[in-house]
């Protein structure tokens, strides 16, 4: 382990947890500042890149056992039954809706389904750009 | 009520139904089963005789694309009732037939299936009222005659023969369609009673003769007419059952009933008179001459087939010409051509049916349907013989059968054409009868030899293959109930007349109230009877003395057929489209790519100069901060430089320089979420370069030839400058106003600030979801790249 | 403005298509990702640039820049990274396969 290791290590360590806070506070930013579920998902999928290339694939699947594959699958699956959803309602597909409600702690605070929509394109983002540097860099 | 559609959905339904149950019918025979569905639509169509022959109609409809004005209407007047009644009649006797004929080792679940789909679709051409949907009926026969006949598909003749029946009848089909849309140009309606109805008021419009012949052209290549008939000889590859069904009694007869159903529309002109009647003539006389030949009993009567189509087609075209004289005595006259037609249809496919149960009885029992390999059959095969010369002696026209009354209407139709005052008939009328009758002499000809080569002579018992008996009474009753028809038309004719035919007649020519047509045996002694016995007179002479003037046949020189035309044609057609596939198809990617960007800057530059659309006009432009110059010239730099980057790495490097200043310019251009994407995006993708480079090797200078060179910098160039041009143009004017304003309510329409997030989440949610899908493909496509190893061996097996 | 950024995609374009039709595989792959950056900026310069503010309404500004180009060019850059990214794995993987990158070499066989 050569001290460049050393260095890229210590430092992943302390970026990841700043670049996944910050891609997380992008994702729910997105309904009024800008930000939303490409931006945020991109940017965590960037702090998950930046973790397997600092550490070895072995390591990162051992803490985080997640198969990026059906996260991927998962999330378009999720984009598309929050569009199904309304259908039941008489809504047409993918028609989002949102209210305003009163909660304890953040005061009156907007709800709206396009968030669950969003989750699902984050997701769709996280899974394709992880696997897709995994897949490659694991290769031989 | 919708009982006539259904009678037209059942036989798809069950054919739907058959590959669930063919494997669960244990020892019965799937044809029992099959034999259910025409029995039932027979019975339905046979409840509706009395309504029709009243002269009512049905009409149903179900609205399929009503705002193209496209219903699935059916109609049913007596034309389609005698039609559907052949298809479900003759289409049980068929399957009772097949069921003894096919040999165990045939696929009857595809046989069946193939059946019942070819008499779903002809039940709709004959009662569909709507021209789209009887062109989708139309083209539905042409595929199942095809399937039908590459049955045997081990059999290079059957391919053959099934594709050449397909090329021909489709290319009729298209036409037919082309003629449909015309109609409709010219009317406004795809409905056939309302263009009837309406077309007297466009007799001079421009689409009117183009239609004409345009249909005229489906009607004649579906009906095995001269100079098309080469496809229906070799359409007898198919099984004999599929040979008396589809070949005989009901599909070829699709174009006769096209040309009855459009007299009303076409009808009384000279162009219909003519080219219908002499086409048939043509036929007529064609098909007679070439069945003399033949030796094989099958194409003996696949020509008398196109023959007796022929006949019938040239009936319809002298029966147009009541049309021309409207209501009155002439009128009346001919229209008892169209009767004459009508009747002789369904003679035909009677004694033609049985004809060809002949022959698929001789072939299953003897082994061969080769005339010089055949005789004597008479003591081994009575059953048979009784109806061959039943049937054959119905087709020459020999009287106490129903060929003779309808071969007799046909002599007074030409006779009475021959003094026709219009059309210039009155010069020309007389060929007429001289080739009904030269044709008709022909007929009797083949009719004997079909008779007396095969049953008479001496036994060639050493030369068949198998034991001569009589087949099992099953295959013996189809073609026994057909000659229990032949001889019970004759002498109750008007049984069927007066029911059937009349009804038909007015429907056909409605506006002739005076044509109450009756059929006699006995007209007294009359042109027709002595035209008749001339025939037989002539035609025993000539048969007894056919080796004497068979040598006639080889005045016509081997390869000047129209079979020879068309294969030479295929020939040519297939050797010039490889021809040019091969000199542009290279399979050269930068080839291809020159090609789609020569076209772009010959189509879109192109359209941009002779339009006159160019326009420069910068007076609209915002103005330019020192930084957003700076960039630009950057990026321009930068990109110019990649084309003389020495190694991968340096390109790749100056991408990103591309990349994040394209970032900095979202920024200027007040896009925060794009700058944010393209940051993120350009990082990851270039360590996915960097990434692939580990494995990909250095790139090396281009080894092409300066003139490749210089062509690619010629359409790079010139894509570059009309992407410029394009671009100016458009931003120089505008020409509706911007939508954007739309979106600015994302707030009370989406509850949401950010207009763009809006956009992307939910008023154009769809488009987004599809790029996560397409995302999806994608991340799935490059692991799947990845984790596919084909073995060293397996590509080439592939290729074996 | 406009113009200047649409002569600039004209240059980006040129130099694209010339890459494109090089016979390097590597080539082709950045001539594609090239054409994406000159397509997005020519959809940008298309809404009119600089017109007004970012597209939020939390600005409660007068006017407000095109927000439909941004949202189109927004899901062009997620869509053309896919596809970059897969074929440059097949150009990586056709390496490993066939040992070549270079396109005139990667014709089908005769026979196809």
């Amino acid at each position: 382990m050569n001290i460049n290791d050393v260095i890229l290590k210590t430092v992943s360590k302390a970026v990841v947890l700043i670049i996944l806070t910050f891609g997380i506070y992008l994702f729910f930013s997105g309904h009024n500042h800008p930000g939303g579920g490409f931006i945020g998902g991109l940017v965590i999928a960037s702090a998950f890149v930046l973790m397997f290339l600092s550490y070895d694939s072995e390591t990162v699947s051992e803490a985080l056992p997640i198969d990026f594959k059906k996260l991927s699958g998962l999330g378009v699956l999720l984009a598309m039954s929050s569009g199904i959803a309304p259908m039941f309602l008489g809504g047409a597909f993918l028609s989002q809706s949102f209210g305003y409600f009163d909660l304890p702690i953040f005061g009156k605070t907007e709800l709206a389904t396009v968030t669950i929509f969003e989750a699902g394109i984050a997701l769709t983002v996280i899974g394709v750009v992880v696997n897709i540097i995994l897949s490659i860099s694991e290769d031989e | 009520m919708y009982l006539l559609i259904l009678a037209i959905l059942v036989p798809f339904f069950f054919t739907a139904f058959i590959p669930l149950i063919h494997n669960r019918v244990g020892s019965i025979h799937l044809g029992w089963l099959v034999l259910v569905v025409p029995l039932v639509l027979f019975s339905i169509f046979v409840v509706q005789v009395p309504t029709i022959s009243n002269s009512d109609t049905l009409m149903q409809t179900v609205h399929w694309i009503p705002s193209l004005g496209i219903n699935f209407t059916v109609y049913l007047d007596g034309l389609s009732l005698i039609m559907a009644l052949l298809i479900t009649g003759m289409g049980a006797l068929v399957v009772l037939y097949s069921i003894y004929y096919l040999s165990p080792s045939d696929s009857f679940p595809h046989f069946y299936a193939y059946l019942l789909l070819f008499m779903g679709a002809m039940l709709g051409v004959v009662l569909s009222d709507n021209l789209l949907v009887l062109y989708v009926f139309w083209e539905l026969t042409s595929i199942s005659s095809f399937l039908l006949i590459a049955f045997w598909y081990h059999r290079k003749n059957s391919r053959y023969g099934a594709q050449k029946s397909l090329l021909i009848t489709v290319f009729g089909g298209l036409g037919m369609l082309a003629g449909f849309l015309m109609l409709h140009s010219m009317t406004g309606t795809f409905s056939i009673r309302e263009i009837v109805a309406t077309i007297g008021q466009y007799p001079e419009h421009a689409l009117f003769y183009p239609a004409m012949f345009l249909i005229l052209l489906g009607a004649f290549t579906k009906s095995a007419q001269f100079p098309f008939h080469i496809w229906l000889p070799d359409a007898m590859e198919a099984p004999t059952p599929v040979s008396a069904y589809l070949h005989s009694a009901t599909m070829v007869k699709a174009g006769i009933y096209l040309v009855a159903r459009f007299t009303p529309v076409f009808g009384g002109n000279a162009a219909w008179f003519w080219t219908v009647t002499l086409v048939g003539l043509v036929t007529l006389f064609w098909g007679a001459y070439c069945a003399v030949r033949q030796t094989d009993l099958k194409a003996l009567l696949a020509y008398s087939t196109i023959s007796q189509l022929g006949l019938i087609m040239s009936l319809f075209g002298l029966g147009s010409a009541a049309l021309h004289f409207g209501d009155g005595e002439q009128g009346a006259l001919y229209g008892l051509a169209i009767f004459a037609a009508l009747f002789h249809m369904v003679n035909h496919s009677t004694f033609k049916g049985a004809l060809f149960m002949v022959v698929g009885i001789v072939d299953h029992q003897v082994g061969t349907r080769d005339i010089r390999r055949l005789g004597g059959l008479m003591a081994a095969l009575p059953i048979t013989f009784t109806f061959a010369v039943i049937g054959s002696f119905s087709m020459a026209g020999l009287p106490f059968l129903n060929g003779f009354l309808s071969k007799e209407m046909f002599f007074t139709a030409s006779v009475n054409a021959a003094s026709l005052p219009i059309f210039g008939a009155s010069t020309w009328g007389i060929v007429i009868p001289i080739i009904a009758w030269i044709a008709s002499v022909l007929t009797f000809v083949y009719c004997m030899i079909f008779v007396f080569r095969t049953f008479f002579g001496t036994p060639q018992s050493k030369k068949a293959d198998r034991k001569q008996v009589e087949p099992t009474l099953g295959m013996l009753v189809s073609p026994a109930i057909l000659c229990v028809f032949i001889i019970g038309l004759f002498f109750a004719p008007n049984l069927l007349g007066d029911h059937l035919l009349r009804p038909a007649l007015n429907g056909i020519i409605p506006e002739i109230s005076g044509a109450t047509p009756h059929i006699y045996a006995w007209h007294g002694f009359n042109t027709e009877l002595f035209m008749t016995l001339g025939i037989v007179i002539v035609g025993s002479a000539l048969y007894l003395t056919f080796r004497s003037w068979i040598k006639i046949f080889r005045l016509q020189p081997a390869g000047w057929t129209f079979t020879a035309l068309y294969n030479s044609f295929l020939k040519n057609l297939k050797r010039a489209s490889n021809w040019i596939t091969t000199h542009y198809m290279t399979g050269h990617l930068p080839s291809y790519f020159a090609y789609i960007f020569m076209f772009f800057i010959l189509a879109a530059g192109g359209a941009l100069i002779f339009t006159g659309a160019l326009s420069i006009d910068l007076t609209s432009d915002s103005p330019i901060s020192v930084y957003e110059g700076l960039l630009t010239a950057v990026m321009a730099i930068a990109a110019i430089s990649i084309l003389f980057a020495k190694s991968h790495l340096a390109a790749v490097l100056l991408n990103g320089v591309l990349g994040f200043s394209i970032a900095i310019f979202f920024v200027l251009f007040r896009a925060p979420d794009l700058a944010l994407t393209q940051l993120v995006i350009e990082t990851v993708t270039t360590v996915l370069f960097l990434l692939c480079f580990l494995f990909l090797p250095e790139w090396t200078a281009e080894d092409s030839s300066k003139r490749t060179k210089f062509r690619n910098a010629f359409i790079a160039i010139g894509a570059g400058v009309t992407i410029t041009l394009i671009g100016l143009t458009v931003n120089s004017g505008k020409l509706f106003e911007s939508i954007s304003g739309y979106f600015e309510n994302s707030y009370e329409l989406a509850g949401g600030d950010n207009i763009v997030n809006a956009i992307l989440g939910d008023f154009r949610a769809f488009d987004t979801m599809l790029e996560s899908l397409v995302l999806f493909i994608a991340g799935l496509g490059v692991y799947t790249l990845i984790r596919l190893k084909l073995g060293k061996g397996s590509g080439k097996d592939e290729h074996q | 403005m406009e113009s200047l950024i649409i002569v600039l995609v004209g240059v980006l374009t040129t130099v694209a298509i010339y890459l494109v039709l090089s016979k390097n595989v590597v080539r082709v792959i950045l001539g594609t990702a090239i054409l994406s950056h000159a397509v997005h900026l020519l959809i940008l310069s298309m809404g009119g640039l600089k017109l007004g503010t970012v597209p939020l309404l939390g600005e409660e500004a007068v006017k407000y820049v095109d927000a439909l180009p941004q949202a189109l060019i927004l899901t062009a850059i997620v869509i053309s990274f896919a596809v970059t990214a897969f074929i440059l794995v097949l150009a990586y993987r056709a390496y490993q396969e066939l040992g070549t990158d270079n396109l005139g070499a990667m014709r089908g066989s005769d026979d196809e």
